[in-house]
């Protein structure tokens, strides 16, 4: 099982740890609704040091991108970052992604665990012209600090931009060494940043957070509460809501798509899929109170099989169980109600317009819908 | 880990208490621990008939759900409507305020059967390892 630098901490936190593709990843440290909560209320640090980190350099290297993903890289200033999506030739979404641009010349594109063996050969694969790509995740960490008070705690901490940062901006992080950065991005819907960092400078960086922020509520935060965090922000799991037999029209991620820009891979797919209209779309649904409906389970109208459940969890701000999945795209319209049937037991669930969760300051607010 | 000497277990991490109106049951700390945040509880209806060992109620956390299962044979008396609308209660106070159900028991001798406290601990000592 691979570890990641931070293992012993996470071991003498007393988290309990669990098998996430092959890692061993902490899953909680007290209890997933309370870390759910620091996250939302205070700041909450995350080891998400599985995910893996490519570089992409050289003087055609945005070209080179602009083919692989799906949204326009050339739009992407140095400093900025964009979530996008890569494709195979049929529309299928391989991986779901951020790309970093950290110079002139220069991307940083962060990819799920899961997906990197296939994702680095599948780039490479397809990297055209004047363009170098270097998988650097051994040796390199990732630590995420998410939640209100995080720009506050890391302006504290850090020598580097933090509140002079804007959602999706990234900074060098400078005492540190080579090519440490920080990026106010993450995947709880909320603000937060996420610190790409050696190994070497990890244990420190992470000791230094939690201590800083005690007096204000911060907590180590495990896979646990991401995983809820991300449902009620209403972002997809690759694996789970996506995967190479749904293109971006089906996981409602059309907005990520540069339809008009030159060519990509799976545009002319996602051209033809657009004619042809969509049977499926990707909704969001909530029960008033009962169980928690799971990936898997079915969903009907009247009877009748209408779609599955790809991720269901229960919202502790919310108080109220949520789910995401496929549905007939007749049965997508917000305010149509589902059956789940949970254990031979049909219970009611609205659909509802995702985010089912969003921050109250607007300007962090990702743009997740067109 | 809190193992009351005075209860009866089932190797599923149930307790079972002998009381006037029946035979009552829990979940025990161990196992509150292990599941941690709960989030939902189903509770077998009041009359239902039960077999010792069967599945009789389900416990939610929000990784997964969980199956009770009944420690005697009987009919289910009575239900705690307290944890299907405060399912944290279960967390916070297991072996109080967080029981389960209770059961009219048809065959007295399945209590007696159970695990004592000390031969529970053990086997929790021993799944640890």
């Amino acid at each position: 099982m691979n570890k990641t630098a931070l293992h012993e901490k996470h071991r003498q936190l007393g988290a309990k740890m669990t098998d996430f593709h092959g890692w061993e990843m902490p899953l909680y440290y007290s209890s997933i609704l309370e870390e759910h909560r620091a996250v939302r209320q205070a700041v909450g640090l995350f080891d998400i040091s599985h995910m893996g980190q490519v570089i992409v350099t050289g003087r055609e290297a945005a070209q080179a991108l602009n083919r692989l993903f799906v949204s326009d890289i050339s739009q992407v200033g140095e400093g900025h970052a964009c979530y996008t999506l890569m494709l195979n030739e049929s529309g299928g979404i391989l991986d779901d992604l951020i790309v970093y641009r950290i110079g002139p010349e220069d991307y940083l594109v962060i990819v799920n665990c899961g997906n990197r063996t296939s994702d680095v050969e599948w780039m490479r694969a397809h990297l055209a012209g004047e363009a170098q790509l270097t998988d650097i995740s051994e040796g390199r960490s990732i630590l995420a600090a998410q939640g209100p008070l995080a720009c506050r705690l890391l302006e504290q901490v850090l020598d580097a931009r933090v509140t002079s940062l804007g959602r999706f901006g990234i900074a060098p992080i400078r005492t540190m060494g080579p090519a440490s950065c920080i990026a106010r991005t993450g995947y709880t819907g909320g603000d937060g940043f996420e610190l790409f960092v050696p190994d070497a400078h990890a244990k420190r960086l992470w000791d230094l957070i939690l201590a800083s922020g005690r007096a204000i509520g911060a907590q180590p935060v495990g896979l646990g509460a991401r995983d809820t965090l991300r449902v009620e922000a209403g972002l997809r799991l690759y694996g789970s809501d996506m995967d190479a037999t749904t293109t971006p029209l089906d996981a409602g991620l059309e907005w990520t798509v540069a339809i008009n820009k030159p060519d990509f891979i799976g545009k002319a797919a996602l051209v033809a899929q657009k004619q042809r209209g969509l049977a499926r779309k990707f909704v969001g649904f909530e029960l008033t109170q009962g169980p928690v409906p799971r990936a898997g389970m079915e969903l009907t109208v009247e009877g009748r099989r209408v779609g599955t459940v790809t991720s269901g969890t229960f919202s502790p701000v919310l108080n109220k169980p949520l789910g995401m999945g496929y549905v007939e795209a007749a049965c997508a319209k917000p305010g149509t109600i589902l059956t789940v049937t949970v254990r031979s037991q049909r219970h009611a669930a609205t659909v509802v317009k995702l985010p089912f969760w969003q921050s109250e300051r607007k300007e962090l607010v990702d743009a997740r819908s067109p | 880990m809190r193992v009351p000497p005075e209860l009866k277990y089932t190797k599923t991490h149930e307790w079972a208490r002998q009381e006037p109106g029946g035979v009552v049951v829990g979940i025990t700390s161990h196992a509150q621990q292990e599941l941690r945040d709960v989030v939902f509880v189903e509770l077998p209806a009041a009359g239902k008939a039960v077999k010792q060992g069967e599945s009789v109620a389900v416990i939610e956390s929000v990784k997964a759900a969980f199956d009770i299962y009944a420690p005697v044979s009987g009919a289910v008396s009575r239900v705690n409507d307290a944890v299907a609308k405060s399912p944290q209660v279960v967390n916070q106070d297991c072996y109080g305020v967080g029981w389960l159900f209770a059961i009219t028991p048809s065959n007295p001798q399945e209590l007696a059967g159970l695990l004592s406290a000390d031969a529970y601990s053990q086997q929790i000592q021993a799944e640890a390892h």
